[in-house]
């Protein structure tokens, strides 16, 4: 047997998933390319082709949702930080479109839409302190510094002036009916959530989401590596609250009023936190597939008995925690992986085994070989 | 004057007093080598030099000036590297991404965020540097799958990408086999003859010996013999630190 091949029955896996890996990697790049664009055609042709108000009403609500799931996942699945106050940047979104759309006495109309950016603003300035506080300790302090910091925004605003308390605010009426009434709704829904996946893969892709994701693995030494974590935590969470603002103005919007609990909701990011969990915390394409899936079964639910979502979501977050720990995604892509490394190495993965049990052994004598 | 500078630091765990009067001085160009018994504070000194630990009595300075109480991140812009006991790597990232996070010591939040991880030059260095330590191969591979002694070679390599002047090494040899630890020692010679600085924690006498210029012994947070390795080895009191703590080193040995 010559060298090279001694060292690759050493490294077993390592070698199968680099020879898996590079062929089939242009193939992979134009099937993927290929799947973007037919998922942008689904979304722009959608409500045109089903175009019944009760399906529409459903697809608004997963394009808010598969938004809010996707910006959350930005931060969450990259840093490994689970924030479960995001409901506050929904409810500060909400709430500022409805107060200044009251205080301009603005006319429903596509004009409203414009408060959406500015809600997003509102989500970010309120982020930033929210973040400073939080992002101080970490894993499960953080999650109950999230938690603890949401309720006392629910609790101002219903005790707030301004939110007008338990009463709610009106938000414009639109002057459009009828069946096509759901359609701006829909299509600004898609806009921010097609941004939103832009800034997710980008996040993933430029130095700023490699350090999030070396945060995610190990704090301490990304700090010896001079990644400032601090900051980089810090503008993570501002990212993922924007998109969220954004969608919870259109959210106010849509419904014609705003109350505290529904504004400010708990079961908010227990569902975003649960659709991100099913398809895959820290992939992309994880939370969209999970919020595809789960918030039309919820709005189902919900107008056939609403008693029973609650329980059926209670059951399903504790199936994907023991069965599915790593989301769907992930899980099947691995799956997927390992058929196509046993098809084209059988006997490499053997070794690998054999070896990979004892450190120490021959796998350092292929490194040091093929160093020099 | 030294390149890096401990005056009388000096640290305390509740009542456990794990340094007490510590100083050492290496000095520019050098391989230094710091041994002593287990829990003679070693680790603990090199949490003080790179920000981990902060103190209340005792300077560190960096030519010449205070470093004292800095954060890692700071300490790493200003060319200190360090490597850790218990090899700690990014192992859901990829071989070549662990490369990449550390790439940009001084580098604008809103550039990190809008430039893609890793420019083709960046790129080039990393990898020029995996072949360095002799694991180029594996630069797509998921760092977790990487065998203990590869780890510790990626460890040293992230900590080169940005082109340190001073490296802190905390025991580089300790559990990987001698074929590896010969590489080692070359690879940390040759770099030296680039010009970079060594502070080598490690128990392989013989490896510490061979390498360094000069050998600072530590014993119960004290530095209690500095020179060259020559004399250091024939020094009564390191004997005795080291005799001293033979019979409970026997004891916990596994
Ligand atoms: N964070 C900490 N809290 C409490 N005690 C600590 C802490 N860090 C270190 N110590 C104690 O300080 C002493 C010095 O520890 P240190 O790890 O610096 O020793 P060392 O010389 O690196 O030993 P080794 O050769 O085993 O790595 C030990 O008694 C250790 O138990
Ligand atoms: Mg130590």
């Amino acid at each position: 047997m010559s060298e090279r091949v001694v060292a690759a029955a050493e490294e077993g896996q390592v070698v199968e998933l680099r020879r898996s890996g590079r062929r089939p990697r242009a193939v992979a790049n134009g099937v993927r390319a290929a799947a973007i664009l037919v998922a942008l055609v689904v979304l722009a042709v959608f409500p045109l082709v089903f175009s019944n108000p009760a399906v529409t009403t459903i697809a608004f609500f997963t394009l808010v949702f598969m938004t809010s799931t996707t910006a959350w996942n930005g931060f969450a699945g990259y840093s490994g930080y689970i924030p479960l106050g995001h409901a506050v940047f929904f409810g500060t979104g909400a709430y500022t479109l409805a107060i200044v759309a009251q205080d301009l006495h603005m006319p429903g109309g596509y004009g409203v839409f414009w408060l959406v950016p500015l809600a997003g603003a509102a989500a970010l300035v309120v982020a930033i302190p929210f973040g400073l506080i939080a992002l101080r300790t970490r894993r499960h302090t953080f999650v109950v510094i999230t938690i603890a910091i949401f309720f006392i925004f629910q609790l101002l605003s219903f005790n707030l002036g301004i939110t007008q308390g338990s009463s709610g605010i009106q938000t414009p009426t639109p002057p459009w009916f009828g069946g096509a009434f759901n359609i701006p709704f829909y299509y600004v829904g898609a806009v921010i959530l097609v941004l939103s996946i832009a800034v997710s893969w980008f996040i993933r892709r430029s130095r700023f989401g490699l350090q999030t994701l070396a945060i995610r693995d190990d704090e301490d030494r990304a700090r010896g590596l001079g990644v400032q974590v601090g900051r980089v935590k810090l503008v993570g969470y501002v990212i993922s609250a924007i998109p969220v603002g954004m969608v919870g103005a259109l959210y106010a919007y849509f419904i014609g009023q705003i109350f505290p609990q529904s504004a400010f909701d708990p079961l908010f990011d227990i569902t975003i936190a649960l659709m991100a969990f099913l398809g895959g915390l820290g992939t992309v394409s994880g939370p969209l597939l999970g919020a595809l899936v789960l918030e039309p079964l919820q709005q189902y639910f919900t107008v056939s008995d609403p008693s029973y979502y609650l329980i059926a979501y209670g059951a399903l977050f504790l199936i994907v925690i023991l069965a599915l720990p790593r989301g769907v995604v992930p899980t099947v892509g691995a799956w997927i992986g390992n058929r196509r490394a046993r098809r084209a190495a059988p006997s490499p993965a053997a070794a690998g085994e054999a070896s990979g049990g004892a450190p120490g052994g021959t796998r350092y004598a292929a490194t040091v070989r093929s160093g020099e | 004057m030294a390149l890096l500078e401990m005056e009388d630091v000096r640290k305390s765990f509740g009542g456990l007093q794990a340094l007490s009067a510590c100083s050492l001085e290496v000095e520019e160009g050098s391989i230094a080598g710091l041994i002593g018994p287990n829990g003679s504070g070693k680790t603990t000194l090199f949490n003080i030099v790179t920000g981990y630990e902060r103190i209340r009595e005792g300077a560190v300075r960096f030519r010449g000036t205070a470093i004292t109480n800095s954060t890692p991140e700071r300490v790493f812009a200003l060319g200190i590297g360090r490597t850790f006991q218990l090899t700690r790597i990014f192992t859901r990232l990829s071989v070549v991404e662990n490369m990449l996070v550390a790439t940009q010591r001084h580098e604008g939040w809103l550039r990190s965020v809008l430039r893609p991880a890793g420019s083709a030059s960046e790129h080039r260095r990393a990898m020029e540097l995996l072949d360095f330590v002799g694991i180029a191969r594996l630069a797509d591979a998921p760092a977790g799958t990487l065998s203990y002694g590869q780890r510790k070679l990626l460890d040293l390599a992230c900590v080169l990408v940005a082109d340190p002047s001073v490296i802190l090494l905390d025991e580089p040899a300790g559990g990987i086999n001698p074929t590896l630890i010969g590489l080692l020692a070359q690879r940390i010679r040759e770099l030296n003859r680039q010009g970079k600085t060594f502070l080598i924690v490690e128990h392989n006498m013989e490896f510490v010996m061979s390498l360094c210029h000069r050998v600072t012994v530590m014993d119960f947070g004290k530095t209690i013999v500095s020179g060259p390795p020559d004399v250091v080895r024939s020094d009564r009191r390191v004997l005795d630190a080291y005799l001293g703590t033979e019979e409970a080193d026997g004891d916990e040995a596994p």
